[in-house]
């Protein structure tokens, strides 16, 4: 059993759709603690102790947020430059984070044809993500592939409730240890092919 | 009556409103039932204290319907009863007239002649505008869809009393004193200086005196309080709010209208005006304890010996007159495409026969219109239908309206006739009005009550919403909907004030969140002794930013000193909460004014004394260079 950290960046929570059904969909499992981080520091005055117990006490760090400007939001870099402090969370000193879990989940407005060298973001978006992978690396952590959900403008309300049925499994999943991580490497997003990570393991809940 | 049997008679029906009105409330009853038990306990047939005077009492104590119309009055916008108009003219005149004609034809089948079969007829077609208005109120109901055409009903009932008053003589069918006519109370048609007039200066002086009020409510009234406003005094308010609700009812009087339909107009002329909840804070216990006297003489009024004398025909023509009209209210609000909820709502509500009737029926049988042997009968049908209401409605409410289910959709609630909203602003100040433009600002509307007089004028002036007041009278919290509410904001200049007001919410209305300003960091620890933890401190906030603006003037960059801000506000904070614990210890020991310097000495010693964690390390740590130093040679992995 692991215990699951969310930390959900919205600065427009209020109109979010995809976003708020995601966080829904977890928001009552037991040993999944999710922190708002705009609810908890609107003045972006993030409070460093707390925050890194917190990390402590968790297995898996989720950074749950829409891909804004192919980044995260602007609160959570800030909490990414005070809270993984030198010295604690990366250098020669600093383990408190090594061998844990790191997963990124977000929402894209474009489509996922979009993410690629002949699309219109010319990119990828592993290539995007690399950023928080190469900081996950630094930290020691375990980088998983990300939880991606493509085209939020265009979604129909029984695909979001489908993606968000397929992120509450995938948390539990790694709460629980069901998901083959060799399996789910194979894929650009952890959501590619449930089937192929859950390998027969029954999910509960 | 001397005054010590007034004062006598005073104890007696106190005692027994005491004691009966909590315990019906407690086996969920409502409080008009307690009334009328306690006054069938004290009655002539009871434990006989009080005899022949109940009958006098009643007619004193309907003075509180026209005060509880007056209340209502206020609660309702000139635009609402505009609205209302639908329902008043067509659901009212409808239940009025077939009402009447149901009961005349009844009636006569059983042998009356036809006039009285007439008088019959309409004197049963009223309901009791105090027992209905008293119980909706009193179970939330008065906002529902069916609560509302109850109301209008009823409005229209209040109308229609004149005209019948004006039509009895004209069915008299035996000659008696005409000059015996009694007059008194609400339903008043004693006759007046303007009835020896001719009819079209009659006329002329009804219109004179409803545009009198009108005008008066629009332009006089709002001054004149002010004016009384000023001289601080509060039982000359109350005395001005009394003075206007008796005033209103003698013109009415004198022009031959309805008292009680006079001092509703006024209501809904005031409801605009900034001394709206003021008004129905002194008007409401007067009118309760009014009412709550009426409903103990209905009580003790009720002859049980002629009940007991003919149980089955009285029993009977209850029962009959209940289901007829149970049935005519009930197809009316169907007809008006009421839900059925809603439409069970209305007839349980007013099946019962109101207390004009018994001010009808004595003028009847004044006039000849019926004679004794119907009119006694007929009076305690009436009184025991009054006290079968409560009954009916905890009938509804237990066994009918849980069966059909279909409760009023919630987007209907807000179309609600008082003015309700979920933020009431306590001062409306520098501090206070800056909450209310935020929050108002953003689309939340706030009850504001002020009690500068002068500021209320102003900002009225303005077109804010602003009520006069003193927010420390729980009356006149509960005028401004604080059972209904979800915050209070106590923006109040007193710290003092502050205070009184939170013993008042923690006491009287537990569910609203308290937001305080608390003054200085003294007035913090009192509103935490006092179990607020949300207090504001009046300076904090603007000292801190003039605080920062030193440091940028000093060359500091900004959002380095809004950092800097940003830390001592936590700090501050924290140490506010610790800083209690020892303010808390030692101050019974020195003075108010040693107090406030040996807590100011804490304050800096604290901030002395605080180790402040280096903050934003991550920006620029020194242990990043060591390490980096330390690896010189090697391959440097580090990314910035």
């Amino acid at each position: 059993m692991r215990h699951v950290l969310i930390l959900f960046a919205h600065p427009a929570f209020e109109r979010s759709r995809v976003q708020r059904r995601l966080l829904q969909a977890v928001q009552d499992l037991p040993d999944v603690t999710i922190h708002d981080l705009y609810e908890a520091y609107p003045n972006f005055d993030i409070d460093i102790d707390h925050e890194q117990r917190l990390l402590s006490k968790h297995d898996v760090i989720v950074l749950q947020h829409p891909f804004f400007w192919y980044s995260v939001p602007a609160i959570l870099k800030q909490w990414e430059d005070l809270a993984l402090e030198h010295g604690w969370a990366y250098g020669s000193q600093g383990n408190a984070l090594s061998g844990k879990y790191m997963l990124t989940a977000i929402s894209t407005g474009g489509a996922a044809a979009a993410y690629r060298r002949e699309g219109h973001n010319r990119f990828t978006i592993r290539e995007l993500l690399a950023p928080i992978e190469q900081t996950a690396m630094l930290c020691k952590m375990i980088y998983l592939p990300p939880f991606v959900v493509h085209g939020t403008h265009l979604i129909t309300d029984a695909e979001i409730a489908a993606e968000a049925a397929a992120y509450r499994q995938i948390i539990i999943g790694l709460r629980d240890d069901l998901i083959n991580l060799e399996a789910a490497r194979r894929f650009t997003a952890i959501n590619t092919d449930l089937e192929a990570i859950f390998a027969g393991e029954e999910v509960r809940g | 009556m001397s005054s010590e049997s007034f004062l006598f008679q005073a104890f007696i029906y106190l005692t027994a409103a005491v004691i009966a009105v909590p315990i019906a409330k407690r086996m969920g009853f409502g409080s008009v039932l307690g009334y009328l038990i306690a006054g069938v306990i004290i009655g002539p047939f009871g434990l006989n204290f009080i005899g022949d005077e109940s009958r006098d009492v009643m007619h004193f104590a309907e003075f509180g319907v026209v005060m509880m119309l007056f209340v209502v009055g206020l609660e309702l916008q000139p635009v609402l009863l505009w609205r209302l108009r639908g329902p008043i003219l067509g659901l009212g005149g409808l239940q009025v007239l077939v009402t009447s004609l149901v009961f005349a034809a009844i009636a006569l089948l059983l042998g009356l002649s036809w006039q009285s079969a007439l008088a019959v007829g309409m004197i049963l077609a009223l309901s009791s505008t105090a027992i209905v208005l008293q119980s909706l109120t009193e179970k939330g109901l008065m906002q529902s869809s069916g609560g509302q055409s109850s109301f209008a009903i009823l409005l229209f009932q209040d109308i229609a009393v004149i005209p019948m008053l004006a039509i009895f003589p004209l069915l008299a069918v035996h000659a008696v004193d005409h000059a015996a006519d009694a007059g008194h109370g609400a339903g008043e048609h004693s006759a007046g200086l303007v009835t020896s007039l001719p009819a079209w200066a009659q006329t002329l002086a009804v219109l004179g005196a409803v545009a009198a009020i009108v005008l008066a409510g629009r332009f006089l009234v709002a001054p004149a309080f002010r004016f009384i406003a000023r001289t601080g005094l509060r039982e000359l308010f109350t005395a001005a709010a009394l003075l206007l609700v008796i005033g209103i009812a003698l013109l009415m009087t004198e022009v031959g209208l309805s008292p009680a339909l006079g001092t509703f107009l006024a209501g809904v002329v005031l409801a605009n005006s900034e001394y709206r909840h003021e008004l129905e804070g002194d008007i409401e216990p007067f009118k309760g304890l009014l009412l709550g006297l009426f409903f103990i003489a209905v009580g003790a009024a009720i002859d049980f010996a002629l009940i007991a004398a003919n149980p089955l025909l009285i029993a009977g023509l209850v029962c009959g007159l209940v289901v007829i009209k149970l049935g005519i209210l009930f197809g009316l609000a169907r007809l008006f495409r009421l839900g059925l909820d809603q439409s069970v709502l209305v007839a349980f509500s007013l099946a019962q026969v109101g207390e004009f009737a018994f001010v009808l029926l004595s003028s009847a049988g004044q006039l000849g219109v019926l004679e004794p042997t119907i009119s006694s009968p007929l009076i305690a049908v009436v009184a025991l239908s009054m006290g079968l209401t409560p009954l009916l409605l905890l009938l509804n409410e237990r066994f009918i309206r849980p069966r059909f289910g279909t409760r009023e959709r919630s987007d209907r609630e807000a179309d609600a006739i008082s003015e309700e909203n979920a933020v009431i602003i306590a001062g409306f100040g520098q501090f206070g009005n800056i909450v209310g433009r935020l929050l108002n600002a953003n689309g939340v509307s706030t009850t504001v009550l002020d009690n500068d007089s002068d500021r209320v004028e102003l900002l009225r002036k303005l077109g804010l919403k602003v009520y006069y007041g003193d927010a420390t009278r729980l009356d006149l919290l509960h005028a401004a909907g604080a059972a209904r509410a979800r915050l209070i904001v106590l923006a109040l200049e007193d710290v003092e004030e502050n205070l009184k007001l939170i013993d008042i919410v923690a006491k009287h209305f537990p569910h609203l969140e308290i937001l305080a300003r608390a003054g200085d960091r003294s007035g913090a620890y009192a509103l935490m002794e006092a179990g607020v933890t949300r207090v504001y401190r009046d300076t904090l906030d603007t000292s801190l930013r003039m605080g920062v603006d030193a440091l940028r003037t000093l060359g500091f960059r900004a959002y380095q000193a809004q950092r800097a801000a940003q830390t001592f506000l936590r700090y501050d904070e924290a140490a506010l909460h610790e800083l209690y614990a020892a303010h808390k210890d030692q101050r019974t020991y020195i003075s108010l004014a040693r107090q406030r310097i040996a807590d100011l000495e804490e304050v800096l010693r604290n901030d002395r004394e605080e180790r402040w964690r280096e903050r934003d390390a991550g920006w620029d740590t020194e242990s990043l260079r060591d390490d980096v130093r330390r690896m010189m040679g090697g391959e440097i992995a580090d990314s910035r």
